[in-house]
């Protein structure tokens, strides 16, 4: 089968691609793959247009300037990289409500949509309090051999799979 | 050659741009922006997720630890805020099983055409945002139990390379047993 139109690769391909991807970011960039900072500067953008420049004395951010960085182009590739893979594979479609979200709390999508805003509300939360998301820590950070990183990397997936058992594994 | 390449801001754009289209590409076809992926492997039931992230890491850590030889790049582990990281990790643990999704896979799934996705990013900017607010209040925390940036090979007092050798041996086998169930 031809692999550009092939639904899913081995987890293990893709996953040596993207330590390869690793490498050409410290190669070509000298910079660590990572995601969450582009959301902390898009929250500084968004401000800065509401409210003017003295968002930017803000203490964080004069750490996380809001500006277009790397890392910002990084997320808007994701994004064009994942509807170019899905559109190749025939897999892209309008997604309101996953299956195990709608098997556990039905197919209301106001439902869903609030439920994806309040886990993207911890997610932006907690990956600036850790310094790092599954990216940042537990790609590159890890790779990189990062004590802070593997620790961060444990306890996303310690309260990942305790609320997902919770909430979706009926425990 | 590259120490110039690097001080290239637009340049540096465009492959940051380019670099995240790869990733974006090869995680979608990972099957890691579908939430239903994600949370199987929250729910411990599939364990395509961590096989992803283990080969990742693997392949990562030791090509960069010949790149830094071999190039002008430099590590920079992050700094080890224990405290930060145990509570944030957690908050972070909470939200990834409730959006399904993080911060890299949910830009990856709008791109496939996630709408609840796109509640998520926009969930995660106000939670990016409120942190900022929150930060000068919480500065004492966010600072008291600093490590430095410290690495595995540094803390345990070892040779880097028995540390790569240990985990790759470790991540390998875990890979192993999970295929063997």
């Amino acid at each position: 089968m031809d692999p550009l139109s092939s639904d899913l690769w081995s987890p293990y391909v893709v996953g040596f691609g993207i330590g390869v991807l690793i490498w050409l970011g410290f190669i070509l960039s000298n910079k660590a793959i990572g995601c969450s900072t582009a959301y902390a500067r898009t929250a500084g953008m968004a401000e800065r247009s509401l409210r003017g420049d003295k968002v930017k004395d803000k203490p964080y951010y004069k750490k996380f300037v809001p500006e277009i960085d790397w890392e910002w182009m990084l997320v808007l590739g994701v994004v064009i990289g994942a509807l170019i893979s899905s559109v190749l594979s025939g897999s892209f479609r309008i997604e309101t409500v996953p299956h195990i979200w709608e098997s556990t709390f039905g197919m209301n999508r106001i439902l869903r949509f609030i439920g994806a805003f309040i886990g993207g509300l911890l997610l932006g939360f907690g990956a600036r309090m850790a310094g790092g998301c599954t990216s940042g820590h537990g790609l590159s950070g890890t790779s990189q051999l990062s004590l802070g990183s593997w620790l961060a990397f444990l306890f996303f997936f310690i309260g990942g799979i305790l609320t997902a058992l919770m909430m979706y594994g009926g425990i | 050659m590259l120490e110039e390449l690097y001080n290239e801001k637009k340049k540096q754009l465009l492959l940051g741009f380019l670099i995240g289209v790869g990733f974006g590409f090869l995680l979608d076809r990972g099957g890691a922006t579908d939430f239903n992926i994600i949370v199987d492997q929250l729910l411990l039931k599939d364990f395509t997720v961590l096989k992803i992230i283990f080969t990742a890491i693997i392949t990562g850590m030791i090509g960069l630890h010949v790149i830094v030889k071999l190039t002008p790049a430099g590590l920079q582990p992050k700094r080890c805020r224990w405290k930060p990281i145990i509570i944030g990790g957690l908050i972070f643990g909470v939200g990834f099983a409730v959006l399904g999704l993080c911060p890299g896979t949910a830009a990856g799934a709008m791109g496939t055409g996630a709408v609840h996705a796109v509640f998520g990013v926009i969930g995660m900017l106000v939670g990016a945002g409120l942190f900022a607010s929150v930060y000068p209040h919480i500065s004492e925390f966010m600072k008291k139990s600093d490590l430095g940036p410290v690495t595995l090979p540094e803390f345990f007092g070892v040779n880097r390379w028995w540390v790569i050798l240990s985990l790759s041996i470790i991540l390998t086998a875990v890979m192993y047993l999970i295929e063997m169930i």
